[in-house]
């Protein structure tokens, strides 16, 4: 948790508070690919990259085959494959396709703020 | 050679719907194993159309679906079809239907890269599998346009869909949103190519009918025309009436018109079981009186009779009715007459044909009465419902039920014809008119047509008494027709020259008595005379005889004197 500080400088304090956050936030993502194919194993490998780089140690990724798993398919309202879910921290997310762009992965993640951005503003 | 080949060319297998009248128009159904595309705009009916595929598929054809749904919830399905009396969450628990939510989301999706509507087809997959589905239906899957972005993607794997579809042999309905200048918005039409329905809800004169025409049906012969349909609590109805050839049995039965005078008229029995009748009259000759007898009679032998009314309610009809001693209230709790009433303009000529037509075919009348028809103008122009009344003729005539139609016309115009040119249509014509004499206005009836029997040629008054109508002789004096009143003082002046010449004859026939006394008289008379005069030849005659037998006497005494012996005289004489 933050440390209290006198209550002069309100929105600086929320912004720290919003920065070590981010930081500290957990990732629940859930990859839903279709077996073994070129994109599945494409978008496998670039998240797992991602998420390495980014999110160490505070992430928890699960990859789904939804042809061993129709049901979830249906619950999870998969439509396109891959779909990478993002269900936590909120607001959820979805991603389809493989990935192969990994800056809009960041924003679609919400991880693109580099912590001076919000120093600036 | 081309006949056996045919024998052994797959004919095109259908799917029924079980949605009544479309099977009809389309010879069968949908195609079996293909994508149909049910397209239309906004409240058109056509998740209806493909939920009651899907549901009667499941439970009068064995048929199991399931149904992906893109813009309702299974809940919203569960409540809409609630209302048609299908229960969903049955045929759910029966494993015989799937209902599969696909929810597209703008706002949560991220195009990243590459991708595939694999998701969808295995969803597909699982459900159909899950209940071993024949069919498929697919509403309206165009809403993936605004939640994904990438359109090449998008069209290439629909085409792989209606594909995967058709491999798998699943019949499949796919609704689509009507789109400016083609049939749907994103031209789903170019990858349905089987059969296309197209649904229309029309406004015309401020007055909403529901159409549908089957645009195109590859492989098959269809109707072309546009058909009205009807969405009600039993689901839709598709109507396919233009269809009506002329080819129909005609009954010789004849049924009481309900007036004996009529009856009489008519030259005996009434009118021919499934003739139409055509009443014409003004204001007020008592038309819905005649129609009200008919219906009591028809009620009496125990048959069927649908009144329907565009003027009055069943409740008026009965109360005024009942003043003229027609009590139709039994019949009704008997449920042998039923009234149907609405206002013409609360639906469309089509709809009002295709609401009749679906009562008919529900009650079974023997008896269909519509008053009046002149009143369904209000509901289009003067052509269509001429041609809406013609093809219910066509129904009545088809289905041997006797129409009655009543049409009122408008005073002083010709009254010899029908703003609806029915004239031709029907077979029997009665004509109601009223004449206004000596202060007074009277009814009288006559049969301006009857086709197939042998009618009066006579203009007869009548009378609607509290015992109902009754008909009475008209007389026709030096100012023409004679009713009312001047009728009952012609009934008089002839009761007394009847009796007057009854006197006479009574009178003449005392002469004549007397002269034949008189002549007897005389011929007993002549006859004394006659024996007199006989009695006196006889006399006379006798006298001769006596006189010549003396004249020989004499002569043999004088013979026997002179000596003359042996011999006869008359020898002697030789």
């Amino acid at each position: 948790m933050p440390n209290r500080k006198p209550h002069t400088d309100s929105t600086a304090e929320f912004e720290a508070l919003l920065k070590s956050a981010d930081r500290t936030r957990h990732y629940v993502l859930r990859l839903y690919v279709t077996g073994t194919t070129v994109r599945s194993s494409k978008a496998i490998a670039n998240v797992r990259a991602l998420c390495e780089e980014h999110l160490q140690g505070r992430y928890d990724l699960k990859v789904i085959d939804i042809y061993q798993q129709p049901d979830d398919a249906q619950q999870q309202q998969i439509i396109a494959a891959p779909t990478l879910i993002k269900s936590e921290p909120l607001p959820p997310r979805r991603l389809i396709g493989d990935l192969s762009d990994p800056g809009k992965v960041l924003i679609g993640l919400d991880l693109d703020r580099p912590d001076t951005k919000w120093v600036e503003m | 050679m081309p006949r056996a080949v045919r024998s052994r060319l797959p004919v095109l297998q259908k799917a029924p719907t079980g949605i009544s009248g479309f099977d009809d128009i389309t010879g069968g159904g949908v195609p079996r194993g293909r994508p149909t595309l049910v397209c239309g705009s906004a409240g058109c009916g056509k998740s209806l159309f493909a939920l009651e595929f899907l549901i009667r598929g499941a439970t009068q054809f064995g048929e199991n679906g399931v149904v992906m749904t893109f813009e309702e919830t299974a809940e919203d399905i569960r409540k809409n079809v609630a209302s048609l009396g299908f229960d969903v969450d049955q045929l759910i628990a029966d494993k015989k239907l799937v209902i599969d939510f696909v929810k597209v989301d703008r706002n949560e999706i991220e195009e990243n890269g590459e991708y595939d509507l694999e998701g969808l087809f295995i969803r597909l997959a699982h459900a159909i599998q899950t209940v071993g589905a024949k069919r498929v239906v697919l509403d309206t899957i165009e809403t993936l346009f605004s939640g994904l972005s990438n359109q090449a993607i998008l069209r290439s794997e629909l085409r792989r869909l209606f594909g995967w579809l058709k491999e798998r042999e699943m019949t499949t309905i796919i609704t689509g949103e009507r789109g400016d200048g083609q049939l749907t918005r994103q031209g789903l039409e170019e990858y349905v190519s089987d059969c296309v329905v197209l649904l229309d809800h029309r406004v015309v004169g401020q007055i909403s009918t529901r159409r549908l025409r089957v645009v195109k049906y590859r492989g098959s012969t269809h109707g072309t025309n546009e058909y009205p349909f009807l969405i009600d609590e039993e689901g839709i109805s598709v109507l396919p009436i233009t269809s009506s050839g002329l080819d129909y049995e005609v009954s010789p039965e004849r049924v009481t018109s309900g007036v004996e005078g009529v009856d009489q008229m008519l030259g005996g029995p009434g009118y021919y079981r499934g003739s139409t009748v055509l009443l014409t009259g003004t204001a007020g000759t008592g038309k819905s009186s005649m129609a009200a007898q008919l219906a009591r009679s028809t009620c009496a032998r125990g048959e069927r009779c649908l009144y329907f009314s565009f003027e009055e309610s069943p409740a008026q009809i009965l109360r005024n009715m009942k003043s003229i001693g027609i009590d139709l209230a039994p019949f009704v709790r008997k449920n042998l007459l039923r009234f149907h009433t609405t206002r013409p303009t609360v639906h469309g000529l089509e709809m009002h044909l295709v609401r009749m037509h679906k009562l008919i075919a529900e009650f079974k009348p023997t008896v269909v009465m519509v008053d009046p028809i002149s009143n369904m103008r209000a509901a289009g122009t003067l052509d269509e419902s001429t041609n809406m009344l013609v093809r219910l003729v066509d129904f009545l005539r088809k289905s041997n039920i006797l129409g009655f139609l009543i049409s009122l016309s408008a005073q002083g115009k010709a009254i010899e014809s029908t703003d609806e040119g029915l004239s031709s249509m029907v077979d029997t014509w009665l004509l109601l008119r009223d004449v206004e004499s000596n202060g007074e206005r009277n009814r009288l009836l006559y049969i301006l047509k009857s086709r197939g029997m042998a009618h009066s040629n006579q203009v007869r008054e009548f009378l609607i008494t509290p015992g109902g109508i009754r008909l009475v002789d008209a007389y026709l004096g030096e100012a023409g027709v004679l009713t009312g009143s001047a009728r009952l003082a012609q009934e008089a002046r002839e009761a007394r020259e009847a009796q007057l010449a009854a006197e006479e004859v009574e009178r003449k026939r005392l002469a004549l008595d007397h002269r034949r006394k008189s002549t007897e008289a005389q011929i007993e008379a002549l006859r004394a005379a006659y024996h007199a005069e006989l009695e006196e030849f006889e006399r006379i005659a006798a006298g001769e005889t006596e006189r010549r037998q003396e004249a020989e006497r004499i002569r043999q005494a004088m013979a026997r004197s002179r000596r003359i012996t042996g011999t006869p005289a008359l020898n002697g004489r030789k």
